[in-house]
């Protein structure tokens, strides 16, 4: 061979369909013999709020000053059937994350954070906290398939009831935490032998369908007497007959997950594969709600990859009342920061990477049960990064909101938007950028 | 002794008077008249009082109980007792599906037979059946203990955790990590123990009951796990 061709090789080149990811996890599938168990929501890219814009003001609408011009982001949630709603400061809320998954400091920064900021956050499979409860002004309850901790009296101090049917990422599964995590007084609360894999029902125990849940809720609000707003929480995967059906059976308030949305360990094929973008949920959502006459009335909150007050825009421009947080959340507490960079190589990965949740060996002290790794987050520097967080989500969604000329967040609407892709266009169902083209409703 | 009729009364107005008594009250004694299957009923109770139903009852009567004591004089819909946590729920005719579902403690007594998930995800409750239960009955049973006097359905005791359960005829078929386990004495101890606050003291032979309990195979996840589900 003459130099020259030896020159001419051709690169190494990766297939794009055994790419080095792929083929890492087919060598760890065949030296373990078990799938891969993980944190955190769906890695992959999808069409997301990234792919929308909003016009803005122009000659036909003219905006509101940005800092003299009241935009208010106040919410109400439960007004259906409940005697006490709940009003939030801001519609960005807390999701429910288990105690278990997650350190009884970051459970109380949580709190914390909320309360500064004016929203609720939620509890999570595992129970509630007593410092959960005593640092959350608004707290809610959920209500899940392994009822574990479920106690009435906690359902009683209570200020909503979310009940689970799933989330989005993984629609159709039940809970894992693994034995690490299950100290004593996480077994203690659940009700299991301490280090055991726990796996929760994926299905309620005493009710199956529609009609039952309806029966079940009228249950919670009879022990309740009638106060409290309930919620319903499903993953996104047929978002306009789910929200229908949760709205038929008496919700007061409709959750709806899509698949970026975090979780604290579930199979990696499950969080990649099942369930669809939030993107492509919350117009189903909102349909299903409109046909009722019930949107507005039956509140609609979206979460599932929200990082953002555009993001928060978007939902609601969209028609949602409010959303959920979190990852976000969690990442502005401390998860993932080059902070602890040394540790996290020492694990094997990389700050911004870290996903092995389950193992409960979190170097930022979030989710973990270890005491030493938990004293790592302070509950009230940790809270106050929170509300800051929040504060600046809610700041940016008003600024968005301004500029289109709304007085109040929810008068976003989905004229003020544009999409990028046809894909997000489609799902959104507003027009390609430029264009009049909704894919699949306005001819093509 | 207040006594309410429910096709006078509407059933909040009910349910908001039991979860309103004060701790003192001498209203300890409630009698219920015409339930006519309604759903919820006495149920979130909080008071050591006693409530009689006069007849049959639909879902989740007297969840998720603390303290009273509730006699059903009838048949009882699904979920009855569910998440129980303390007191005693007593069915005088029979219990449809999920019966003391989820329930941390108290006791669960059903004098005909219960339904299919008789027990299910229970976390404490002792559960009392004279008749059988049905299928998938202890299926995630975490503690607690469900003593039964005819037969048990199929999928018995399915992924339970440390729920004992004593069946004194036969079993269909033993669900996923269940097994067969001896009675020792500690066990029949247990057992008397469960049927004397029963009311059955001394009228049932322990000796004919076998105990069922969690072989803890499942309670790591492992590869060669995987085909036991
Ligand atoms: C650590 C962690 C624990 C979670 N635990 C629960 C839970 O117990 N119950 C539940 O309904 N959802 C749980 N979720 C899902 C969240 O409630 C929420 O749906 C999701 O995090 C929203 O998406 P985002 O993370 O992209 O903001 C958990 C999520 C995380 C990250």
């Amino acid at each position: 061979m003459d130099d020259h061709a030896r020159k001419a090789r051709t690169l190494p080149r990766f297939s794009a369909t055994f790419d080095p990811a792929t083929m890492a996890e087919i060598r760890r599938a065949a030296a373990t013999g078990i799938y891969d168990i993980r944190g955190a929501g769906a890695k992959r890219k999808l069409p997301h709020f990234d792919d929308l814009l909003f016009l803005g003001a122009s000659i036909s609408r003219y905006p509101l000053e940005g800092y003299r011009e009241r935009c208010s982001t106040e919410v109400v949630l439960g007004g259906r059937f409940a005697k006490k709603p709940i009003t939030l400061k801001t519609p960005i809320t807390i999701a429910g994350m288990s105690f278990g998954s997650l350190s009884a400091n970051a459970k109380e920064a949580l709190g914390r954070g909320a309360t500064l900021a004016g929203t609720s956050t939620t509890t999570g499979d595992g129970g509630m906290t007593q410092e959960e409860r005593g640092h959350s002004q608004t707290l809610v309850y959920q209500y899940l398939p392994s009822r574990y901790g479920m106690n009435p009296d906690d359902l009683r101090k209570a200020d909503a009831i979310e009940i689970v049917i799933g989330q989005g990422a993984k629609p159709g599964g039940g809970g894992m935490l693994l034995g690490q995590k299950i100290t004593e007084r996480v077994a203690g609360m659940r009700c299991l032998p301490p280090g055991i894999d726990q796996r929760s029902a994926s299905r309620h125990p005493d009710w199956t369908g529609p009609d039952d849940l309806e029966i079940k809720m009228e249950e919670l609000r009879e022990i309740t007497d009638w106060e409290k707003p309930i919620y319903v929480k499903v993953g996104a995967s047929r978002p306009y007959y789910d929200t229908a059906l949760a709205a038929k059976s008496g919700a007061d308030v409709v959750v709806i997950d899509g698949m970026q949305g975090g979780t604290a360990a579930t199979q990696d094929v499950f969080i990649e594969n099942v369930g669809i973008p939030t993107l492509a949920a919350i117009r189903p959502a909102v349909q299903a709600l409109q046909d009722l006459g019930l949107h507005r009335k039956v509140q609609l909150i979206i979460s599932g990859g929200i990082r953002s007050g555009a993001d928060v825009a978007k939902a609601l421009a969209l028609g949602a009342d409010a959303v959920a947080i979190g990852t976000g959340a969690l990442i502005a507490l401390g998860d993932n920061d080059p902070m602890w960079e040394d540790e996290y190589q020492a694990l094997g990965t990389t700050a911004g990477a870290y996903d092995d949740w389950h193992e409960g060996r979190d170097p930022a002290g979030i989710t973990t049960q270890d005491p030493e790794l938990s004293a790592r987050l302070d509950p009230v520097l940790a809270g106050r990064r929170l509300a800051n967080y929040l504060a600046v989500m809610t700041l940016e969604a008003q600024t968005i909101a301004r500029a289109c000329g709304k007085s109040h967040l929810h008068n976003l609407e989905p004229e003020d938007l544009v999409a990028l892709t046809i894909e997000a266009a489609a799902m959104a169902g507003v027009p390609l950028a430029g264009t009049t083209w909704i894919p699949g409703r306005t001819g093509f | 002794m207040p006594n309410v009729d429910l096709r006078q009364t509407a059933l909040r107005e009910l349910n908001q008077a039991l979860h309103h008594l004060r701790p003192d009250t001498n209203e300890t004694h409630w009698l219920i008249a015409n339930p006519d299957g309604r759903h919820a009923i006495a149920c979130g109770l909080d008071a050591a009082i006693s409530v009689e139903i006069e007849g049959n009852v639909g879902y989740y009567c007297a969840g998720m109980n603390k303290l009273a004591n509730v006699v059903i004089n009838g048949n009882a819909g699904v979920g009855v007792a569910e998440n129980m946590m303390s007191g005693l729920v007593h069915v005088r005719g029979d219990a449809s599906q999920a019966a003391g579902a989820t329930a941390q403690g108290g006791m669960l007594v059903v004098e005909g037979n219960a339904g299919a998930r008789c027990g299910i995800s229970m976390k404490g409750i002792d559960i009392v059946v004279k008749g059988s239960i049905g299928h998938m009955s202890a299926f995630m049973a975490q503690a607690g203990t469900l003593t039964v006097l005819g037969d048990a359905g199929e999928a018995l005791g399915d992924s339970l955790y440390e729920a004992k359960l004593f069946v004194r005829g036969s079993v269909k078929s033993l669900g996923a990590d269940c097994v067969e386990k001896p009675m020792r004495d500690e066990h029949r101890e247990l057992l008397h123990a469960k049927l004397t606050a029963a009311g059955l003291n001394g009228e049932i032979d322990i000796g004919e009951f076998k105990r069922y309990g969690s072989a803890r195979t499942l309670y790591h996840f492992h590869v060669d796990n995987a085909g036991a589900y």
